[in-house]
């Protein structure tokens, strides 16, 4: 099975919390409100909601490398 | 048309049906709105003086046009297209974040997005469950029977704008009515005046706070961005307005008919009362299915094609999100209500860089006053019959203009 890295620009984000309302275990909101990726969680901790967090991202600041 | 101005550049044979129309039932779009979407995604409609502009009534085709960078939210644009007599003054006056496209419109939300993050608007849950307890201690007091629009559903967003934004809530019946006068006056220039006096009076509030700091968003602005430079003193102001209305308009609406539609759909609400957990999932439904910002409107910059249409610069152009959000190819049984299902992807708070600000902090008020009105008043029933219900015109926020309950 392939491994992916998932990664949020955080220069588009506009902060709508939509990834971290789609898939909390691996996305969340850093103290100022933008998207982060949690710590360790970079490889998508094999939730299949990660997929929907791209698609729920209003501005497509998220990016799914695959290795 | 050359006399009046106004550009008709998109094809208008056969006559385009109008657009907006008003709701017969407040809970779904005008029934003339489905035989536009069978007309395709992108579909041609006549605005109020005549124009006729794009509607998009496709969920795959809104999404790529709201984060399509050849559409502009401009009104500075001449060609933005208006719904309503009242929004014409709109050309005259810049709008932050909501009428200002990237990248200054990038630069003011962003000013914002800490305020409205997920971490700050849940730490203040417990201030909007004191909010919702101690208006429902009062209607419980005063009843059986209200107004629920006045009692409730109103003062709930209300009070809490008023704290996020540092805003005196003693001063409410002012910005309420001069917000509903912006929204449903009938001529640009009663419009106008309504904003003009919020105008006056935010700037004379930032004044104060200028010189005695009080504690909120305004305050936080002022010390960290007015005196800094990165604003100016009438962006401030203006910011504010639009805050102060989008705040509380919008909410009270999804509350009053929220609560409606819920009465109206007995097995949602008992699934609901079953299973508490529901809710946030039952908020983005009512979301979807309400779709209360019903015409969200774009200009063209540049010519491109859309769902098998050929847009050009110029051309203005509407998405119907109640159409939108019932579209087949994007959910199962979409003129359903259903608690159950996962409404993700609706469009109800827009898509692309514009997406609601505040959307956090409505979902928040939403699921307190939702669940804790009916966790409360578990006999809440209309004290009016269906077709007794004041629904709001079509070319405005759509929802109720009062809804009468009892228990």
């Amino acid at each position: 099975m392939s491994s992916i890295r998932v990664t949020i620009d955080s220069d588009n984000c506009i902060g709508s919390g939509q990834c971290a309302l789609t898939a909390s275990s691996v996305f969340t909101q850093d103290d100022d409100g933008f998207g982060m990726v949690r710590p360790g969680r970079e490889d998508g901790a094999g939730d299949p909601l990660v997929r929907e967090a791209v698609r729920a991202c209003p501005v497509q600041a998220i990016a799914i490398e695959e290795d | 048309m050359t006399d009046t101005g106004i550009r008709a550049t998109v094809p208008s044979v056969p006559p385009a049906p109008s657009f907006p129309q008003d709701r017969t039932c407040p809970y779904r779009p005008p029934e003339s709105y489905g035989e536009l979407a069978a007309d395709g995604p992108v579909t041609r409609v006549a605005l109020y003086n005549g124009r006729v502009v794009w509607l998009v009534t496709g969920h795959a085709e809104a999404r790529a046009l709201l984060t399509d960078p050849r559409v502009s939210t401009s009104r500075q644009n001449p060609d933005f297209p208006m719904v309503a007599p009242r929004a014409e003054s709109q050309h005259t006056v810049v709008l932050p974040l909501l009428g200002v496209d990237d990248p200054e419109h990038a630069r003011q939300r962003r000013m914002l997005i800490p305020r409205f993050g997920l971490k700050r608007v849940n730490a203040m849950r417990p201030q909007i469950q004191a909010v919702v307890d101690r208006l429902l201690d009062d209607m419980l007091a005063a009843g059986p029977g209200a107004e629920l629009v006045s009692a409730y559903s109103l003062p709930v967003p209300s009070t809490v704008i008023c704290a996020l934004l540092g805003v005196p809530y003693a001063d409410h019946a002012f910005f309420e009515d001069r917000s509903r006068r912006l929204f449903t006056a009938p001529t640009a220039a009663e419009s106008t005046a309504a904003l003009d006096e919020l105008r006056d009076y935010l700037r004379e509030l930032i004044a104060r706070k200028e010189t005695g700091p009080g504690e909120g968003l305004l305050d936080e602005l002022i010390a960290e961005r007015l005196t800094e430079g990165e604003v100016d003193r009438e962006e401030l102001v203006m910011m504010a307005v639009l805050l102060l209305v989008a705040g509380h308009e919008t909410t009270s609406n999804m509350i009053s008919l929220g609560t409606y539609t819920l009465l109206e759909h007995p097995e949602e609400l008992a699934a609901l009362r079953a299973d508490p957990t529901l809710m946030p999932g039952a908020v983005e439904e009512l979301l979807r299915f309400l779709s209360i910002a019903d015409g969200l409107v774009r200009v063209a910059v540049e010519d491109f094609d859309l769902g098998g249409r050929t847009v050009r610069a110029g051309d203005g152009i509407m998405i119907s999100t109640s159409v939108v959000n019932r579209d087949a190819a994007a959910y199962d049984r979409p003129e359903d209500l259903d608690v159950h299902r996962s409404a993700r992807h609706h469009v109800a708070f827009g898509y692309g860089v514009h997406q609601c600000l505040g959307q956090n902090l409505a979902r928040a008020e939403l699921e307190i006053a939702l669940s804790t009105l009916f966790r409360r008043i578990p006999t809440l029933r209309p004290a009016v019959a269906p077709d007794e219900v004041a629904v709001k015109p079509g070319d405005t926020l759509q929802g109720l203009f009062a809804l009468p309950v009892t228990w």
